[in-house]
């Protein structure tokens, strides 16, 4: 089984690769990028005037089964995962029942291999019930298929659970996945904290929830020596302390989603729900400082936080509305309007935050279209236009705030190891 | 001069004809009430629902009254928040009154954004009573038509409001009314019930806004002081310590009152807790309103119900 896609602009920047070129895929696997590459037997894609790189990483998806498939299925959230171009999602183990064991890890892993389209890699819980006091099974999640530690959503408050959390999980080389927010300075917010939580009259959750838990994970990982991720970072202050962080050369990484670097709280005037999420849109200084985080390389990756919810569910009053937008259909789109198109950030360095950067986190063997790597490749028009209509998602749920949007940038092909997966009509 | 919108939301949309209208029609409605036969057909064959899914009996009443007085049919619904939890959303609830076909809804509720969030999807005029800590439009109406009688202006201006500034959906709907009509409005209140950025509220307006939590240099030399209510709760979220300290420290008494411009006038959108954010003797002595602001609120119901409910008569 060979697949030729032919006269690409092929962007790596794992191996700071960007030409036009062909590329073939033979059994799986990329077997060779070189120019008039021999056809012979292979089927041919031609990517003329299309950019073709390894296929997107998601870090932080949330798929809701098991427990809540009305929301979205793994079988749902991996077909939305390929329209997006994302051949590798982690799904977050906040589902019903909640995955701190491994037979949840497996039932995950068992219903992606039916699925058969984005590689769904599981995130177990960081506790039991992502409670916060004990631990979970770590070691039995990993060897079921878990690719790091999470209680998304739930950050653990008790610093010692989560010290103890970081020593364990450095023993078994799992990267340790915060969401960080101080559940007493932020609650019952529901915005960020300033001007339009003060016009619009809603409880706000100020920058200092966010910054004062990363600040604790970055001296726990200090003293730990584990590998820490800071999920969605949403604050200026946020992207200073992770700098920092690295520059004192800790094992520290972290992603932004979309939606903080298209948005600010100023969408939220109108009480639509689709911009209710946590960590919540913030002031335009903090979006200014994200996407400049974004272009000097502080950020690692680009990650949806893809959290489903029923129509029902988000037409409520705002203040007890859930929390979460979908985002795995947009991604690319959104991401090339606030970076790319907006702000010129090189293409190669916002493929690198979908492809190498998250790989190299969560150390996953992905990202890369180096010869004999797994073939996950997405083929994608930088400038294609598109109107967002959220009835035509694969995804189960609805809730985006970008519905009506024009963006440029669409996925024209996915490719999971060597098998197409996705094509656009 | 016309009011053209399908609902009365909040203030901070409005412009300044739109409220001077509103204003201006209230004074006119302001003299039926001093009838012996206290009823006009204007909005005979309307329909008004009351939705209330907060406690209130000032409000409501006065809605109920001013819908009476212009004899339209009127309906209270008392609903509790937890329909929600019960499995009732939104759009059940807009689907549900939609069905009544009412001409307005008044609606009070105790989350920000519903009366928007329904009037989005309800053909019938929806009025703010009041939604959480956002906007009740209606207060400030009526409070803007209160000072304007006593005071003959509303520019130029100096007004204090002091207390629960954070929770207070009257204290903003009225830093928005009395800007834009040209006073200079000075909030006070202790610091942990100021919300950040307060004095960013309003944009380009003729008056002014500042914001302090020295109740003493707000109310010094004010033409209005509008205290607000303080609700026992916010002592178990650490607010501030006691009732007693609070009083003490930013309540109004007749010596805190000397502070003030010698007419100043006396406000609370009530209920009042005596003793506590107010003295008795400032409630019941010769600057207070208080109550001037309870029965301005039934002309001034009458006027937004007028305009939104009897336009086509017109």
């Amino acid at each position: 089984m060979k697949i030729l896609i032919k006269g690409g602009r092929i962007v790596d920047p794992s191996q700071e690769m960007d030409k036009v070129s062909d590329l073939l895929i033979e059994d799986g696997r990329i077997a060779q990028i070189g120019n008039d590459l021999k056809a012979d037997g292979a089927e041919i894609f031609v990517a003329s005037g299309l950019i073709v790189t390894a296929g997107f990483i998601d870090l932080h998806t949330h798929l809701r089964e098991p427990g809540e498939e009305y929301k979205e299925t793994v079988a749902s959230g991996a077909a939305a995962a390929v329209a997006g171009g994302f051949t590798s999602i982690c799904a977050m183990p906040n589902t019903k029942p909640i995955n701190d064991n491994a037979s949840v890890t497996r039932y995950i892993v068992d219903k992606a291999r039916e699925a058969a389209l984005a590689e769904v890699l599981p995130i177990g819980a960081i506790t039991r019930g992502s409670e916060g006091a004990e631990l979970a099974e770590m070691a039995e999640m990993k060897e079921a298929g878990a690719v790091a530690v999470s209680d998304d959503g739930r950050p653990v408050m008790n610093s010692q659970v989560m010290r103890h959390a970081m020593e364990y999980a450095r023993d078994h080389n799992l990267v340790v996945v915060d969401h960080c927010q101080d559940l007493h300075l932020s609650s019952g917010g529901a915005i960020n904290e300033g001007r339009y939580s003060t016009l619009l009259g809603l409880k706000g959750m100020s920058r200092a929830a966010e910054e004062s838990h990363i600040a604790r994970d970055i001296m726990l990982a200090e003293i730990t020596g584990a590998r820490v991720h800071i999920a969605h970072i949403s604050t200026a202050g946020a992207v200073e302390l992770v700098r920092r962080a690295k520059q004192a050369g800790l094992s520290v990484t972290c992603e932004v989603t979309p939606h903080h670097l298209a948005l600010t709280d100023a969408a939220v005037v109108g009480f639509d729900t689709n911009t209710k999420m946590n960590p919540p849109l913030r002031s335009e200084e903090d979006r200014a400082a994200l996407i400049e985080a974004a272009r000097d390389g502080v950020i690692d990756a680009i990650a949806t936080d893809h959290a489903p919810h029923h129509a029902d569910e988000k037409m409520l009053e705002y203040d007890r509305a859930p929390f979460g937008i979908i985002g795995l259909e947009t991604a690319l789109g959104v991401a090339l309007k606030a970076l790319f198109h907006e702000v010129q950030v090189p293409l190669s360095r916002i493929i690198e935050m979908l492809t190498i950067g998250p790989a190299r986190a969560f150390s996953l063997e992905r990202g890369t279209l180096a010869e004999g790597s797994v073939a996950n490749v997405v083929v994608f028009d930088p400038d294609r236009e598109w109107t967002v209509d959220p009835t035509r998602f694969k995804s189960k749920s609805r809730n985006t705030p970008f519905a009506g949007w024009r963006l440029h940038g669409a996925v024209a092909a996915t490719f999971v190891a060597g098998r197409e997966v996705f094509r656009s009509q | 001069m016309a009011y053209n919108r399908k609902d009365l939301l909040g203030i901070r949309e409005l412009s300044v004809e739109e409220i001077t209208t509103i204003l201006d029609t209230a004074e006119s409605f302001k003299e039926i009430s001093t009838r012996s036969i206290k009823k006009v057909p204007t909005l005979r064959g309307k329909t008004v629902i009351n939705f209330f899914f907060e406690p209130s009996t000032r409000t409501r009443t006065s809605f109920e009254i001013a819908a009476k007085r212009l004899s339209a049919d009127s309906i209270n619904i008392s609903a509790s928040t937890s329909s929600v939890t019960k499995g009732e959303t939104l759009i059940d609830t807009a689907r549900n009154l939609e069905a009544m076909a009412p001409d307005a809804i008044v609606i009070r509720h105790s989350s920000p954004g519903v009366p928007h969030q329904l009037a989005a999807m309800i053909d019938a005029a929806i009025i703010n009573a009041g939604d959480g800590a956002h906007e009740h439009p209606t207060q400030a109406l009526l409070d803007a038509f209160t000072i304007r009688e006593r005071k003959g202006r509303i520019s130029g201006l100096q007004v204090a409001i002091i207390g629960d500034i954070m929770h207070s959906r009257v204290a903003r709907s009225n830093v928005h009314l009395l800007t834009k009509l040209g006073a200079h409005v000075r909030v006070a209140g202790p610091r942990t019930l100021l919300p950040p950025d307060y004095e960013k509220l309003i944009e380009d307006s003729e008056g002014s806004l500042t914001v302090s939590p020295r109740v003493d240099d707000a109310i010094a030399g004010a033409d209005v002081v509008m205290m607000l209510r303080i609700q026992r709760e916010r002592m178990s979220e650490a607010f501030f310590p006691s009732l007693k300290e609070y009083s003490i420290q930013y309540g109004l008494t007749m010596k805190r009152l000397d502070l003030a411009a010698s007419d100043a006038i006396v406000m609370h959108p009530g209920p009042v807790n005596r003793g506590v954010e107010i003295s008795s003797e400032v409630v019941d002595g010769a600057s207070s309103l208080i109550l001037d602001q309870v029965t301005n609120g039934v002309a001034v119901r009458m006027a937004i119900l007028f305009l939104l409910v009897g336009s086509e008569a017109q």
